[in-house]
């Protein structure tokens, strides 16, 4: 209950207008194409050399939780995903657009948000010391194995057929492999000099999701229905309010996952929307729906990639080691001011600490309200004639994937895995189990090497990675979601099969 | 008429003859960009920001210093293409890492060797430590290298990768102490390499000193030796390797410091090694790193010269093998 005490801290009017501040700028360069959570809060650290600790950190924590969410605009207005985060939310969200639906799209994006961010920050105040311990609990071979998992979900993510849906899942293991490999040394499929520090994630998500439909909108020309504007209805908060109401599943599903996944460190934040994504669908009756512009999809991922912002920061903020990239550059924040995360952090400074996370839970509903505000305006984005939105896209696109490590090399990337897409899609893949492949194939990887190299020097491949609780537990879940996925194939391919044939 | 042309050709080349002086005179005229090659957030990325945050101040160089961030493959992205696409005209700066980029130009498949770059100044060094968890039975180097006596290969130690300062280090442990361990490289740098020895995925692990130092206030483990010729200032009551029987030196101490491409202007050289050092003495830089536990090692042109060719010697002997 300490963090009550320091409540009237954040209300200060010079803390307030900081926190004010680092919401709406999180809120624009989170809805910025290839501006990811971290790089916006590495821009701003130089800004908090000047403040007190408690300010800087109030600025930062504001900016990083409000970037997640606002990285939903772009990926449901545009389908530019800001960040891996926010891959799930364009499976449904840009769909829900298409149809007219932008604005509720929005809104429950933003209310989905806030609650499951409150309720992420909420976990990080009440059970810092047992998440703790969580997030050590995940060794090697338990994050080989959970990467295993995620890879058992490529197959029924957003595609036609789990053939398919596997085939670009390798794909996108394949990409993953280029470059330069840090545990053996070696230099692996690097034919172009811009690939010597591997495909770039944030390039590759812009290229991926937002060079098809650039190619698509130009494909119509001028002609026929290219000109044509797409209608938005005006949707009232009151009942989106009332949508988020009557999904208390998605909402759960994806807020639980998105705290328990967003815990463990250097995988969590990237997979937690589409692990959420994945579960909501498979465990909702309207299982067609998902993919169409369904809301149940937008909230749990939502939901997810904003209830993983509390739990992320438990390993840095207890241990002292920064769990994600973003975790990083705030130790850096706290670092620059003599402060050291870890017991040092809540003996010492209490005032900065509890300042610091509950900024974050007024922050969560400061970006709701004006998230809300801007979904209304937001909207009419999808007003714009194709014709010009496509050259808008387009130029964000080489916007966003040079500016994340200020590469030329990463634009080519991003354009020629563009306009791969573009022709795998029309062959009936999607972008979203390809990109997965990318994320996951080298945490499995490494982990598969560390786990077989302590292996090999202490028990063997054998017990090391078949024993223990958490091995078997995950073991178990992998053979669950294979069999569930084989069985929903079967079930489609017999009441399709017919309709197939006539085609 | 005639004298005019005369006058006014003395006058052209006065002015040729100063503008070529004057390359040097008036640099820098507009703001000079340093290129890191690791990740904003870093601990590079956030020494170099510290760093150069008093360089638009008159008493240095009077022209801020912007940070460009070049990540991927362990720092070779950011060396590669500083060696091959910058213009050696003094307005792109970089960062180095040694032992890194000497260690990766030795192993070869980068575009660059010592001679590639010149030297400006470093502005601090942070040393290899050994760190076991604190409910670890090991309390000094001699149980360290007692265990790996007794159990060739399979004591697990965690390092931030291949061919930096950890595996330097750890290859210096085991050859000073006639062992073998298994060295189990992570992939995610110091951080990843701490969380295995936190969380009981390894039994011990090389750190960076800095890092290690915070662990040891959050009492999360305990450091048994530090891999440089002195005590550290940070850690007085931890004994070196030397001290404790294990001949090793202070090749795996990772320096940072400031570069320009071979080939800029001579003048340019001169007059950033003179300036830079002094930036690197200003009191509030010194008071905002020793904040974050990095310690300060300034040491000017000639000196890093030196080092740099001490090290490529070591570490040609010490990778030989592999």
């Amino acid at each position: 209950m300490e963090f009550l005490f320091y409540f009237g801290d954040v209300f200060t009017p010079v803390n307030f207008a900081l926190l004010l501040v680092g919401t709406i700028g999180g809120l624009i360069l989170g809805a910025t194409p290839g501006l990811s959570p971290t790089m916006a809060v590495a821009l701003l650290i130089p800004f908090t050399f000047k403040l007190e600790p408690a300010q800087g950190l109030i600025l930062l924590g504001a900016a990083y939780t409000s970037t997640v969410a606002g990285g939903a605009v772009s990926a449901i207005l545009l389908k530019i995903p800001g960040a891996p985060a926010n891959i799930a939310t364009t499976l449904d969200g840009h769909t829900m657009a298409q149809n007219g639906e932008g604005a509720r799209a929005l809104q429950l994006s933003f209310l989905a948000s806030a609650i499951g961010g409150v309720f992420g920050v909420l976990l990080l105040i009440f059970l810092t010391p047992l998440l703790a311990q969580w997030a050590l609990a995940f060794g090697p071979s338990h994050l080989f194995w959970l990467a295993i998992l995620g890879v058992t979900v490529i197959g029924s993510l957003d595609s036609a057929s789990v053939v398919k849906g596997l085939l670009s899942g390798c794909i996108g293991l394949w990409l993953a492999t280029i470059g330069f490999d840090d545990i053996m040394g070696a230099q692996r499929f690097i034919f172009h000099p811009s690939l010597g520090g591997g495909i770039n994630i944030i390039a590759a998500l812009i290229g991926l999701f937002a060079i098809p439909q650039v190619i698509t909108m130009f494909a119509k020309g001028r002609s026929g229905d290219g000109a044509e504007v797409i209608k938005v209805q005006k949707h009232s908060i009151r009942k989106a309010i009332a949508e988020i109401i009557r999904r208390p599943r998605a909402l759960g599903i994806g807020t639980a996952i998105g705290s328990i996944i967003g815990l463990i460190p250097g995988v969590g934040g990237q997979i937690a929307g589409l692990v959420a994504y994945d579960q909501a669908k498979k465990f909702s009756p309207e299982y067609a729906k998902f993919g169409t512009g369904h809301s149940e999809g937008v909230i749990a991922a939502e939901a997810a990639n904003n209830a993983m912002v509390g739990p992320s920061l438990v390993p840095l903020l207890t241990l002292s080691i920064p769990g994600s990239p973003t975790a990083a550059v705030l130790l850096g924040g706290l670092l620059i001011h003599g402060i050291f995360p870890g017991t040092d952090l809540f003996d010492n400074h209490p005032d900065v600490a509890w300042t610091f996370i509950n900024s974050m839970l007024i922050g969560q509903i400061l970006m709701c309200i004006f998230g809300l505000y801007v979904a209304g305006m937001a909207a009419r984005i999808a007003q714009v004639p194709q014709s010009v939105m496509a050259a808008v896209v387009l130029g964000l696109a080489v916007f966003g994937s040079y500016s994340v490590q200020s590469s030329m090399g990463d634009v080519y990337v991003m354009a020629s895995l563009g306009v791969m897409m573009y022709f795998l899609e029309r062959f009936g893949f999607s972008a979203a189990p390809l990109v997965l492949g990318l994320i996951l194939g080298p945490i499995a990887e490494a982990n598969f090497i560390q786990g077989s190299m302590i292996a090999s020097a202490t028990d063997g491949l054998g017990p090391y990675f078949m024993t223990g609780t958490l091995n078997i537990v995950l073991i178990v879940l992998i053979a669950a979601s294979v069999a569930y996925s084989a069985a929903m194939e079967l079930r489609n391919r017999r009441t399709t099969s017919k309709e197939d044939l006539m085609i | 008429m005639r004298k005019l042309i005369a006058a006014a050709a003395m006058a052209a080349i006065a002015l040729t003859g100063t503008a070529s002086a004057d390359e040097a005179a008036d640099y820098p005229d507009r703001p000079v960009m340093m290129m890191v090659s690791y990740g904003a957030g870093g601990a590079t990325d956030f020494q170099a920001r510290i760093v150069t945050m008093t360089a638009g101040n008159e008493d240095a160089l009077g022209m801020p210093i912007a940070i460009l961030n070049k990540p991927g493959a362990g720092g070779r992205v950011g060396w590669n293409w500083f060696a091959t696409q910058v213009d050696a005209d003094g307005y792109t700066l970089a960062a180095y890492n040694v032992p890194h980029f000497i260690a990766q130009s030795i192993k070869g498949g980068v575009e660059y060797t010592t001679d590639s770059f010149e030297p400006i100044a470093n502005w601090g060094a942070d040393p290899a430590v050994f760190v076991v968890a604190t409910d670890s039975p090991f309390n000094s180097m001699a149980d360290v290298v007692a265990y790996a006596k007794e159990n060739p290969g399979k004591l697990t130690f965690s390092g931030a990768g291949l061919f930096v300062g950890h595996h330097i280090a750890a290859l210096q442990i085991e050859k000073a102490a006639g062992v073998k361990m298994a060295y189990i490289p992570t992939k995610g740098g110091g951080a990843a390499a701490m969380k295995a020895v936190i969380a009981g995925d390894v039994l011990g692990g090389v750190n960076n000193l800095s890092d290690a130092f915070r662990a040891r206030e959050a009492g999360n483990i305990k450091i048994l030796g530090v891999a440089d010729l002195e005590r550290s200032d940070f850690l007085p009551d931890v004994p070196t390797m030397k001290e404790q029987g294990l001949d090793v030196d202070n090749a795996s101490v990772n320096f940072r410091g400031i570069m320009v491409p071979k080939g800029t202007p001579q003048g340019i050289i001169d007059k950033l090694a003179e300036t830079v050092p002094v930036m690197f003495a200003n009191a509030r830089v010194k008071s905002k790193m020793e904040a974050g536990g990095s310690a300060i090692r300034i040491m000017n042109r000639d000196e890093v010269i030196e080092m740099w060719a001490a090290r490529d010697k070591t570490l040609k002997e010490l990778l030989a093998g592999l």
